[in-house]
């Protein structure tokens, strides 16, 4: 009897790794068995077939898969760079504000308090050809006679959803870059001006090393963010027309629940993954680098 | 190199004036040092002749050029920072070589500057780190460097050595005195501790209140304070300053103990009147453990009690009491004293000094 009594230890680590294995291991290890069967939502028994790897020979020569993958990737360099162009503006005039800074940093996080969907339906409404904000912005202004078909259009499409994308995000970027104009010694800045700097090569060559590592925490966010990009798309053109913005993931949960094909699906999400491990590992090789290089002791 | 001028110099903040219209001319190549207490307006002052605050009256000429409404970087000045500065994502070796980087030097001659600087300064051996990995007197050389190697008309230094642990401070001083003999140019330091300003200046600017007290070299200021509060801020420790009143040729002080009064003041001094009189440490002390006076007719003994004592070892500073209060001497050759003894003292009145308790300036002509 003594010998099947549990140890203390054992026995207190027991509720955790129950929960733990419920809702993490278990799902974890049956989706990524299902991506080597034929499973499909329809037909439970294809659960227990075996296939190998035949899913993930089927998604990567598939051309449309690549084509999403390829524009995830163009979405997430677009949107970081600009948002990090746009974050590092609004930050410095921010920071130049001697008053109402906390004013201007709470609205600065507003477009960060709605939900995508919402963001979505309402970038969907501003761009609509017809009764949409924009083009009747531009009609009134006399700029173009004809409506601008802005979510037909495969290109015009893509540039409605990366606005819409940077329009909710940039303050991520911009509140980080501030937290690290705010955290910056003064005197270096002075230095550089007695040192003969001009205001814009103080800023290329003190103040910018000094924020790129703030910069990087963002991107790194935001990588991961913008990698699982679903609702604002979902919402705008639901990765249409004709599959014209499928990203990665829109073109996964079709094949999952519109297809009812879950191993194909799970096999392009294993896949999808890798992407995001990819860009993270990046973003924080850069972080580390940058955190060198500014002997920064966080 | 130049010399610099400061005209009315006014600097407000809002209503607030900080600095009250200073006048002050440096020679080329002099070395000055601004000193005073926190909050005299010394680093704003400096500050000012840097660019990086804007001045609110008066003029600031480098070389006899009004530099007013130049920015830094057109003013060819280098300032050593009290918290360093240095850019810390950048090699001691880029460090150096920034301004001329900027200035678009050539890389041989950056090379070549660089390189003198880092063998003035010794730091050979640490081209390639980067300021964090620098301890806090090897950080206090790069930033030296950095400002040598612009070879600029001034060097402006603030509190340079206030981040230092005492010993580095001692050693850094004597690097700085070493340095300012080599490269030879103005320099304008500001400090708010005294020994660092007589060891290094040439002349000596006492300030308090945004106000100027004194120039002088160190030895006028220490010998001929203009002012009471340039009596009690020179020399530690500090000289012993009590009120008094003039009576029947004697100095009268609040407890009914009295002084002859030093022959110097008699011509300027009348009776009633209300004076600070001054005397240092070193022209009190126990009879035969002191300097020769220049006048021995004028050294006044008195028998005191001893307070306290403090063993230095070369000599000992001696705490008396004479009319209630506490009076510091300096005890050269000491003998052992404890507290409570009763010993002679000589009170060398030629050295004294007398300053109007309503003005606080200096009594002497």
């Amino acid at each position: 009897m003594k010998a099947r009594r549990l140890s203390a230890p054992t026995l207190l680590l027991l509720p955790a790794v129950i929960v733990l294995a419920a809702v993490v291991v278990v799902p974890l290890i049956l989706s990524f068995y299902s991506s080597f069967t034929p499973f499909r939502l329809t037909r439970p028994e294809t659960f227990f077939t075996f296939i190998g790897l035949r899913n993930y020979q089927r998604i990567l020569s598939d051309w449309n898969f690549w084509v999403a993958f390829g524009r995830t990737v163009l979405l997430l360099t677009v949107a970081l760079n600009l948002e990090m162009l746009l974050g590092l503006g609004l930050a410095l005039l921010v920071e130049k504000a001697t008053r109402g800074q906390r004013v201007l940093r709470t609205i600065m996080m507003f477009p960060m308090m709605f939900s995508p969907i919402l963001v979505g339906f309402q970038f969907k409404f501003m761009f609509n050809d017809n009764i949409g904000l924009v083009n009747n912005a531009l009609q009134s202004l006399g700029l173009t006679e004809r409506a601008i078909p802005w979510l037909i259009d495969g290109k015009l499409a893509f540039a409605a959803i990366s606005i819409a994308e940077i329009w909710s995000s940039t303050s991520i970027f911009a509140i980080l870059i501030l937290a690290g104009l705010l955290a910056m010694p003064k005197e270096p800045v002075e230095a550089a001006r007695v040192d003969g700097c001009t205001p814009w090569q103080t800023f290329r060559y003190v103040t910018l090393p000094f924020v790129m590592p703030f910069a990087y925490i963002a991107m790194t966010i935001r990588s991961l963010d913008v990698a699982r990009a679903y609702d604002i798309v979902k919402i705008m053109t639901d990765g249409g027309p004709a599959g014209r913005t499928e990203l990665l993931w829109t073109l996964i949960a079709r094949t999952a629940y519109s297809d009812a094909r879950m191993g194909q699906a799970n096999a392009m999400a294993y896949f999808s993954i890798l992407l995001s491990i990819v860009f993270t590992v990046y973003f924080f090789r850069k972080l580390a680098a940058a955190r060198t290089q500014i002997g920064a002791e966080w | 190199m130049a010399t610099v001028s400061l005209k009315k110099l006014t600097k407000r903040y809002g209503t607030m004036e900080i600095v009250h219209g200073i006048d002050l001319d440096v020679g080329d190549r002099e070395f000055i040092a601004l000193v005073g207490p926190s909050g005299c307006g010394k680093s704003t002052t400096l500050r000012m002749i840097a660019g990086l605050e804007e001045i609110s009256g008066g003029t600031i000429e480098i070389g006899e050029r009004v530099v007013n409404d130049l920015p830094p970087r057109s003013r060819n000045i280098s300032m050593v920072f009290q918290s360093y500065a240095l850019y810390p994502h950048m090699t001691v070796r880029e460090n150096l070589g920034f301004s001329l980087k900027i200035a678009g030097v050539a890389k041989e001659e950056t090379d070549r500057r660089v390189a003198e600087a880092s063998a003035i300064l010794g730091l050979d051996a640490l081209l390639e780190r980067r300021p964090s990995q620098l301890s806090g007197g090897q950080r206090q050389r790069v930033a030296m460097g950095r400002a040598i190697v612009r070879d600029p008309d001034v060097f402006l230094f603030d509190e340079p050595l206030s981040n230092l642990d005492a010993k580095l401070r001692t050693q850094m001083r004597t690097e700085i005195k070493k340095l300012h003999a080599k490269v030879k140019s103005t320099v304008i330091y500001v400090t708010h501790d005294q020994v660092e300003a007589m060891t290094l200046a040439d002349r000596i600017v006492i300030m308090r209140e945004g106000y100027i007290e004194q120039v002088g070299t160190p030895d006028e200021v220490f010998k001929r304070p203009a002012t009471r509060f340039v009596a009690g801020f020179i020399g530690s420790p500090p000289m012993n300053l009590h009120e008094a009143t003039v009576a029947d040729g004697r100095l009268v002080f609040s407890g009914g103990g009295s002084l002859p009064l030093p022959g110097r003041f008699k011509a300027t001094v009348s009776a009633g009147d209300k004076v600070v009189f001054g005397l240092r440490p070193d022209d009190l002390y126990p009879v035969g453990h002191g300097l020769q006076s220049g006048d021995a007719a004028d050294v006044h003994e008195l028998e005191l009690p001893v307070t306290v004592t403090e063993p230095l070892g070369n000599e000992t500073l001696v705490f008396s009491e004479f009319d209630g209060r506490d009076w510091v001497s300096r005890m050269l050759n000491p003998k052992p004293l404890k507290a409570g003894d009763r010993v002679a003292m000589s009170f060398d009145l030629s050295q004294a000094h007398l300053f109007s308790a309503e003005t606080g300036k200096s009594l002497r002509t």
